[in-house]
């Protein structure tokens, strides 16, 4: 056996734990309550009154407009100074939710008005409320055409968490860090780490495919006559 | 008992309705007819509140919501008197995610909160009735546009409203197609359906209207019982109007 196929049998563990361990739930966790951010965040923008669609706009504005590594370093190391000390991890769960909740609401709000006004009117005259409207008719429609842009934010997250590495958390890339550390082989390594990520990235794809079928079942968008 | 009393409706500058009055008389078909733009559909999305006016009173039966400008409106009040109501559109608007079957099932679902067998039970002899029994699974996107209005006319009817409004409900489909959704809504007013209709297609109102409006720039000019109307109009502005159904009528020379 080749010294450098050896050296990446012998690392991967640690790699695949570190991953398992940070990587994917840091991704998940973030996801999921970035897309609740984002959710609220929308709602707001469409059908809050001005001053309050007004402050998430501009939530929306610092964190699209700053880099992620920057808003980390914010969060782990600034906030100290304001007297509020976070742990590494959830300092990095805070920063990529209010990350992908501030690109998530731009999609979200997009896809929800997309949906013609004539479906709420439909949904209103056989008498459903605003949330029943909005549970039973408008958000089926949305979800189907939010899948493949809320995907790629999903995909870049998983890559993007690379970044915690930086604020210390012991994730996939500082794991690989760790290893070059001590052997001195930082192509070897690196490779195998950008490997794992193109594993994991390429079963989300999958999966996105499979589900944008699943969903996509009903044929298209009715042509709204003229 | 169905009545619009003294209704203001403006969008923006634009004075739609000016104090326009109507009743719909029970068991029978109303027509509301008129020229582009004279606020016929407008009229319409005031019975279920779709629109919202500015003032004047809305009445079904024993409920009753009164406007004024710049007052509140009781959200309770208007779903309450909307769901008095079914509502059949020019586009159909038919839920595209659910299937025919389940378009007709989801208000009874939702909102009157029926066990999924009862619903569906319903739903099949609504289908059956518009004569779409055999495309109860398949989905919005599969079918013609006749077919669509036809499913159409099934949800509105579900939770057995007061009141089938009808706002063009021909008006997006060829000749050919326009004739089966014609058939059916027919059918419905033989059975003593209370409806309201708005229409440009003067056929469609002649052939299954009782009552007949006539409305333009926002305010009645005539009423009254289709054969009067259309037979012997009163007014002059509803000569020259019902004279383009003639016209129509008239085979070319």
């Amino acid at each position: 056996m080749p010294p450098w196929l050896s050296l990446m049998l012998e690392s991967l563990p640690s790699l695949l734990w570190a991953c398992l361990l940070f990587t994917i739930p840091l991704t998940l966790l973030s996801f999921a309550l970035g897309l609740g951010v984002g959710f609220v965040a929308a709602l707001v923008r469409l059908f809050a009154p001005a001053p309050l669609a007004l402050i998430v706009h501009f939530y929306v504005w610092v964190f699209r407009g700053t880099p992620l590594l920057v808003q980390l370093f914010l969060i782990f190391y600034g906030l100290p100074s304001v007297g509020i000390v976070l742990d590494a991890f959830p300092a990095a769960v805070i920063g990529f939710t209010l990350n992908v909740g501030a690109y998530s609401s731009e999609i979200i709000r997009a896809v929800l008005s997309s949906v013609p006004k004539g479906q709420w009117e439909a949904a209103y005259s056989i008498g459903m409320t605003w949330s029943q409207a909005m549970r039973r008719t408008i958000l089926p429609q949305a979800g189907r055409i939010a899948v493949p842009p809320l995907s790629n934010t999903f995909i870049s997250l998983v890559k993007d968490t690379s970044l915690a590495a930086a604020i210390t958390v012991p994730e996939l890339f500082r794991a690989g860090q760790r290893i070059v550390a001590t052997t001195y082989e930082p192509l070897i390594l690196y490779v195998e780490v950008a490997l794992i990520y193109l594993v994991v990235s390429s079963v989300l794809s999958g999966l996105q495919g499979r589900l944008e079928k699943r969903l996509s079942r009903y044929g298209g968008y009715l042509e709204a006559a003229s | 008992m169905i009545a619009l009393e003294e209704i203001d409706k403006s969008f923006d500058d634009l004075h739609v309705l000016k104090g326009t009055s109507l009743t719909v008389r029970e068991g029978g078909v109303t027509a509301l007819i008129g020229p582009s733009g004279s606020g016929k559909s407008t009229l319409l999305r005031c019975v279920n509140l779709l629109e919202i006016p500015q003032s004047g009173r809305v009445r079904i039966d024993d409920a009753m919501i009164a406007f004024t400008p710049g007052g509140k409106v009781d959200r309770k009040a208007v779903l309450a008197l909307r769901r008095k109501t079914g509502m059949v559109f020019q586009n159909f608007q038919l839920f595209p995610h659910l299937t025919a079957l389940e378009n007709v099932m989801e208000g009874l679902l939702t909102v009157l909160r029926w066990d999924r067998g009862r619903a569906r039970q319903r739903a099949e002899d609504l289908l059956e009735k518009v004569g779409m029994s055999e495309k109860a699974d398949a989905w919005p996107s599969s079918l013609s546009g006749g077919q669509q209005q036809r499913v159409a006319i099934a949800r509105a009817l579900a939770p057995s409203p007061k009141v089938l409004l009808c706002d063009e409900p021909t008006s997006a489909l060829d000749p050919e197609l326009a004739v089966e959704v014609v058939e059916v809504l027919a059918q419905l007013a033989r059975e003593g359906t209370t409806m309201l209709m708005a229409t440009h297609d003067l056929r469609l109102a002649a052939s299954i209207a009782s009552e007949v409006v006539f409305l333009d720039g926002g305010v009645v000019v005539e009423s009254g019982p289709a054969t009067q109307l259309f037979g012997a109009p009163q007014r002059n502005r509803t000569k020259q109007f019902v004279s383009t159904l003639t016209a129509q009528e008239r085979p070319p020379a």
